[in-house]
């Protein structure tokens, strides 16, 4: 149990204009400690939800979180969640180091010092050593999220949850990002939780995926890749991707 | 001199020699427009009593910019955390100041004597309420994201306050403070009209009365160079906090 991230029976309704909306129903899973889930789905799934769910944004109306045998209010007061969004969100003002060095000045950040990374560090772990005075509107989008990531491991989580934090980057940035996510993925042994909806981030990713289907968002199926843990990116080319992937895109089709 | 400089400067002279081609072509009589070269002289031969004069209705608007910029600023923030407070109080400000500044000096001059205060208070009125729009604005169209990312890091609401929403507020406040710092100028020469002996205020009411338009004119050049350097000073302090933004909101 305090070795899993375990999400039982969430459902999320809210109230809209429109009458109550099911944003997620029934939604079941557990992955391990130092897992990698990806989280596949079209619009309308609910997988922001789900992040949301899992980070104490949002309370669910049914069913229980449990992160590692805590709830996920205990995990966000002891500063052991990482969030990273999809615009980056970092403070314009502030330059990249100041960024990162956010989460370690407000919530209590000073009490973190003992197990705290260093900013440097971390924005040397995500390539953006030479890059620490600038501000945000001198890097480019794939630096800006580069920082979010880096502002997201300082305080050294247990769990790092990624809400399409891609989604926005051309596709060549968005394979390197790819690649070095994997290797801080490996190097800092967080549990990861990354939204996408895009069939190869999350088969190249994901050591889990779960295919969740829309209106109201569910689980469609939990699919354990068979793929190497060492991967690069060719390996999207061999056969065994290619079919897999074509797999999870059938399970993206409509239910008939 | 760049281009950009030149451009304004030589529109700026070729008006005034057309103003002075007029004057002197029509033999416009001097009591009711005087010549640039008029006034200019008057400005020289003046200036000690026009400086004099400036030195009270500088201190009303600086005064006047402060104290009604603090005050709305300080009722932003109220506003901002208080929703009751603002949906109480935001109706009636905006009927307040729906009154004209000209109508309200004669009560305040009434209300608080002839000294510096009523004019100060004029020019702290006419400040309020575009700050206080603008920063209410500032304080609260946060970046949702960034307000997320907040409350993932448990940040308490002062921590929000003052590491989130009041940079985010600056680009907006500046924004205020360049309009409020020309607007105090007007509000204290205004509440100077009402039987002043001395400022900028006074004086314009004194060289009208004795047709003394050269005086009139050197007059309003004087409190129009102040309100300029004014706004210019507020330019130039933005440039110095707001580095982050090449687009302001």
């Amino acid at each position: 149990m305090t070795d899993f991230v375990s999400v039982a029976n969430v459902s999320v309704r809210f109230d809209s204009d429109r009458g109550a909306v099911t944003a997620l129903e029934n939604v079941s899973f557990e992955i391990p400690r130092g897992g990698f889930l990806a989280i596949l789905g079209p619009s309308g799934c609910g997988k922001s939800t789900l992040l949301r769910v899992t980070s104490d944004l949002i309370t669910p109306t049914e069913g229980s979180v449990s992160l590692f045998g805590s709830s996920p209010a205990e995990v966000r007061r002891r500063r052991d969640l990482g969030f990273v969004f999809q615009d980056a969100a970092l403070l314009p003002w502030r330059t990249a180091r100041e960024n990162v060095e956010l989460p370690l000045e407000v919530g209590n950040g000073a009490r973190l010092a003992e197990r705290a990374r260093s900013p440097e560090e971390m924005l040397a772990l995500v390539g953006l050593a030479d890059w620490h005075d600038s501000l945000p509107h001198e890097l480019s989008g794939g630096m800006r999220q580069r920082v979010s990531i880096a502002r997201a491991l300082v305080t050294a989580p247990k769990i790092l949850l990624m809400d399409e934090p891609f989604g926005s980057l051309d596709e060549i940035t968005r394979d390197r990002l790819n690649e070095e996510l994997l290797r801080i993925w490996r190097e800092t042994q967080t549990t990861v939780l990354f939204v996408t909806h895009s069939v190869q981030e999350a088969l190249y990713l994901g050591q889990q995926v779960l295919v969740l289907a829309p209106h109201p968002g569910r689980v469609r199926e939990m699919v354990e890749p068979d793929l190497p843990q060492e991967r690069g990116l060719e390996i999207r080319d061999t056969e065994r991707f290619v079919q897999q992937a074509a797999h999870l895109r059938a399970l993206l089709e409509p239910v008939p | 001199m760049k281009r950009e400089h030149m451009l304004p400067a030589a529109t700026l002279a070729s008006l005034l020699a057309i103003w002075g081609l007029v004057v002197y072509l029509f033999n416009v009589p001097e009591y009711i427009v005087p010549s640039p070269l008029h006034v200019a002289r008057t400005f020289t031969r003046d200036f000690g009593m026009i400086a004099r004069n400036l030195v009270p209705t500088a201190i009303e608007s600086f005064l006047g910019f402060f104290v009604g910029n603090l005050a709305s600023i300080v009722m932003a923030t109220v506003f901002v955390h208080q929703k009751t407070v603002e949906q109480a109080l935001f109706p009636l400000a905006i009927i307040i100041r729906s009154i004209p500044i000209v109508a309200i000096a004669p009560i305040l001059v009434l209300m608080l004597g002839n000294d510096m205060t009523p004019k100060v208070l004029i020019a702290a009125l006419i400040c309020f309420f575009p700050t206080l729009v603008n920063m209410v604005k500032g304080l609260s169209l946060v970046d949702p994201q960034a307000l997320e990312l907040m409350k993932v890091l448990s940040a308490s609401k002062t921590e929000i306050f003052f590491k989130l929403r009041l940079y985010n507020s600056l680009p907006y406040l500046f924004a205020a403070l360049k309009i409020a710092a020309s607007a105090s100028v007007i509000g204290a020469i205004v509440g100077e009209w009402i039987g002043s002996t001395e400022g900028i205020g006074a004086l314009i009411i004194q060289a009208t009365y004795n047709f003394d338009t050269g005086l009139l004119y050197a007059t309003i050049a004087a409190a129009a160079m102040f309100s300029v350097l004014f706004t210019a000073l507020i330019s130039f302090i933005e440039r110095r906090v707001v580095k982050w933004s090449p687009e302001i909101g």
